[in-house]
């Protein structure tokens, strides 16, 4: 998937705004915060992931925003009208929950039908309405089901047109696929992105599933401890993780403990524990000494070729396991002093390795990123 | 083909054979609650049952008298012969003592008969030779009166009506057909229909005061909820008497609750509560709310909390999410509980007998009085009947209304 070609949308202009965390903190107990220090603009028809462990305080922002938390400090804007303190049903917000929540005593027209009771939707227009909303998710000849008839990708296409029926402007979802096998959930990450798209809803999504949110978001959020650690588009995210924890968390990664010795023409020299000196990108990284670390991904990492290039950075190993993997090989190298490091070999490339054997590999110095601890 | 079906239905047979000891295994596990159902539960029910239309007396007395009766027309004052073979089955009677027995059966459907059966019996060991419808008519003249001789005889039958339909308030007239009992005797269904009000009267209060407590106990944080619990299970731990009991202290006219009423000066006069149906029903309502809270409870605790979160999220106000959304889903529990309260205060006796006063008494009581007291175990039988069969359809009424699935007992 090409990721350089996704745009993320302007979010500073105050226009373009539909929701905005100032300042939003939030303690059950008065003591520990969940939140910290919370800012965030999610722009109209963005689809925003937060992303992070359990735990990290995403799912207690989402439902600060969705009315069913408070913020101990701080404010929510909605259309920039402050909004931490309105009850849940005035705020006009689909919701998608974890387990669906759809109401088993009502059939699934009745389910769909129910938010437009609330807004004065009824008889004839609200049978028009419900026919649509289930078009819309490939429904039309279920409305007559008990949720409990349902398989689980049908009740969680239920639980989406219930919450897109109203045409809310801003859509939450926690979770929503969580209960899918893998193959369901990857058809309905498709149909969810689609559907957000053609009509143009904004949706902030919460997971802890990281291929899930490169799949579908314009921008994500990175939680952990309270804190959004980094918030940019997928490919920057995964390219250029902000520090340690986004390096580890998206996708997979090799951190290796480093001194920084210099900077040198937008490029750092560091010095790896057994002496071996690497250049790397990240000069925006402000820490000096010895706590940083550098992380290379595995398919960065390749077997030497020919000749020395300036642009690469060359390191001796030891193969400890050697696996194969049909369309790459996977080297795990003892390097550095006794440092694990994993490299991601394209089969074409491979050959083979007896344990124990010395490796020369390489990877380019742009795709090293330094980091602080 | 028919090669093929002889071939599937010896391997049928196969499979029934290699499983036969594990079937014979599994009931020979469950044989002993099956045997001890059969002997504590099935046979006292059929035994019950039967002793409600049992009617062994008058065949066992007056066997003779029946065989003459036969040829009686059923109008006239009968003749020489049937009160010979009387005279000849009360001297058998006289020796074996159970005049008396008879004495009392036909009692039950002519009053005065007791006595005058007795007379008889002692007449006839005096006497040696006949005629001896002179002899009976000179002893009380209501031996030729031939609506007793009616019932002598329609008491000829193994199996009697008379039970049940006394239970109902109802009586066979002399000439067979089934007439409303007047006056002061007609008991029967005002008792009965007191015991539904009641028991309904119960299971309302129960209802009223347990929902909200259920609630909370699905809500409440887990130290609270389980101190909660502890004291929604205490009184269940007690003895049933002992409660009773509590309460006939609590409500007397200088108890604990008249005390507070006056302290609180919510009363100028002490109120009577004991041997009242008001003090009946607020025993019967502190007993039984353990069993109507439980399912409720039960049924509460499955409902997840996003229920009542997503109806908010489309719009609906508390209110309107709890009584659309939340309340309905409660429905199996409510249903269970209520029907298991109402059914259980149906059968009430101690709380009834101590608390309530005379006009208070349910089913249960008359019962007890008819095998205790009176001894009239056919009537009793039959008030058993009565009361089964009403469970049973009130029961059933609740299956069709609500269906089977809806009612969640666990």
């Amino acid at each position: 998937m090409n990721f350089s070609k996704r745009i993320s949308p302007a979010t500073d202009n105050p226009v373009d705004a539909l929701v905005r965390f100032e300042d939003v903190k939030k303690s059950y107990d008065g003591i520990n915060f969940v939140v910290k220090d919370l800012n965030l603009t999610v722009s109209r028809g963005e689809f925003l992931t937060m992303l992070g462990p359990s735990g990290s305080g995403k799912t207690t922002t989402l439902m600060m925003l969705g009315g069913f938390e408070q913020p101990t400090l701080g404010h929510i804007l909605l259309d920039n009208r402050p909004v931490e303190r309105l009850p849940p049903e005035t705020r006009n917000i689909g919701f998608v929950f974890q387990n669906y929540a759809l109401f088993p005593h009502m059939t699934v027209a009745e389910n769909v039908a129910f938010p437009l009771r609330y807004r004065g939707i009824t008889g004839i227009a609200a049978r028009e309405r419900v026919r649509q909303a289930l078009g819309r998710v490939n429904l039309e000849a279920l409305g007559d089901r008990r949720p409990a008839q349902l398989s689980g990708g049908q009740q969680q296409r239920v639980a989406l047109a219930r919450a897109l029926v109203f045409e809310p402007s801003l859509v939450l979802m926690d979770e929503p696929l969580g209960a899918l096998d893998k193959q369901l959930r990857e058809r309905m990450q498709i149909e969810i992105k689609q559907l957000q798209t053609s009509l143009g809803i904004t949706m902030v999504y919460v997971t802890h599933d990281q291929s899930e949110a490169l799949t579908m978001s314009d921008r994500i959020a990175v939680f952990h401890d309270g804190r959004i650690q980094q918030l940019a588009d997928p490919a920057t995210l995964y390219n250029e993780p902000a520090n340690r924890f986004v390096a580890s968390f998206i996708g997979e990664n090799n951190s290796l403990s480093c001194t920084l010795l210099a900077r040198e023409g937008g490029l750092a020299v560091v010095r790896m524990a057994d002496g071996t000196t690497l250049k790397a990108a990240g000069t925006n990284v402000s820490g000096t000494g010895t706590d940083m670390s550098i992380s290379i991904r595995p398919e960065n990492i390749s077997l030497a070729g020919e000749g020395v290039r300036a642009d690469l950075n060359r390191f001796i190993g030891k193969a400890r396991d050697v696996f194969f993997l049909g369309d790459h090989m996977r080297l795990s190298i003892e390097a550095f002093g006794g440092q694990l490091v994993t490299a991601r070999i394209p089969a074409r490339q491979a050959r083979h390795f007896a344990s124990g054997a010395d490796v020369v590999l390489e990877c380019g110095i742009s795709e090293c990123r330094l980091l602080e601890v | 083909m028919a090669v093929a079906d002889m071939d599937r239905i010896n391997v049928f047979m196969a499979v029934r054979r290699a499983e036969k000891p594990a079937r014979r295994a599994a009931l020979s596990l469950a044989l002993p609650l099956i045997v001890f159902l059969v002997v504590a539960f099935v046979a006292p029910i059929l035994y019950l049952l039967v002793t409600a239309v049992g009617n062994p007396e008058t065949r066992q007395v007056l066997p003779r008298t029946l065989g003459a009766l036969e040829t009686w027309d059923g109008v006239s004052v009968p003749d020489e012969p049937v009160y010979a073979a009387l005279a000849a089955d009360l001297k058998v009677a006289k020796d074996n003592s159970t005049a008396a027995l008879l004495g009392k059966r036909l009692n039950y459907e002519i009053s005065g008969m007791r006595s005058r059966v007795l007379a008889a019996a002692r007449m006839v060991e005096r006497l040696d030779t006949g005629p001896y419808k002179q002899k009976f008519l000179e002893l009380n003249k209501d031996w030729g009166s031939p609506e007793s001789w009616a019932i002598i005889k329609r008491n000829g039958t193994s199996l009697t009506p008379y039970y049940l339909l006394t239970a109902l308030d109802l009586q066979q007239a002399p000439n067979g057909s089934v007439e409303r009992v007047q006056g002061d005797q007609a008991i029967f269904l005002d008792v009965l229909a007191r015991t539904l009000f009641v028991a309904g009267l119960v299971t309302l209060f129960t209802l009223i005061l347990g929902y909200p407590v259920a609630y909370v106990l699905t809500i409440a944080p887990k130290a609270i909820a389980g101190i909660m619990m502890l004291m929604v299970l205490l009184p269940l731990w007690t003895s049933l008497l002992v409660r009773t009991t509590a309460w006939v202290v609590l409500l007397q006219s200088d108890g604990v609750i008249n005390d507070v009423l006056m302290a609180l000066h919510l009363t100028s006069d002490r109120l009577q509560l004991i041997f009242t149906r008001a003090g009946t029903v607020i025993a019967m309502t502190h007993i039984q709310l353990p069993f109507t809270i439980l399912p409720i409870y039960s049924v509460m605790r499955s409902i997840p909390a996003t229920q009542l979160r997503a109806a908010r999220s489309l719009g609906a106000p508390p209110s309107s999410a709890f009584w659309r959304i939340y309340a309905p889903q409660t429905l199996p529990g409510v249903v269970a509980g209520c029907l298991m309260t109402f059914i259980l205060s149906l059968g009430y006796y101690i709380t009834p007998a101590l608390v309530g006063g005379p006009r208070d008494q349910m089913v249960s009581n008359f019962i007890s009085v008819y095998i205790n007291r009176d001894l009239n175990w056919g009537l009793a039988a039959a008030l058993g009947v009565v009361l089964l069969v009403v469970t049973l359809a009130i029961y059933l009424l609740f299956l069709r209304l609500v269906g089977a699935d809806k009612i969640k007992l666990g």
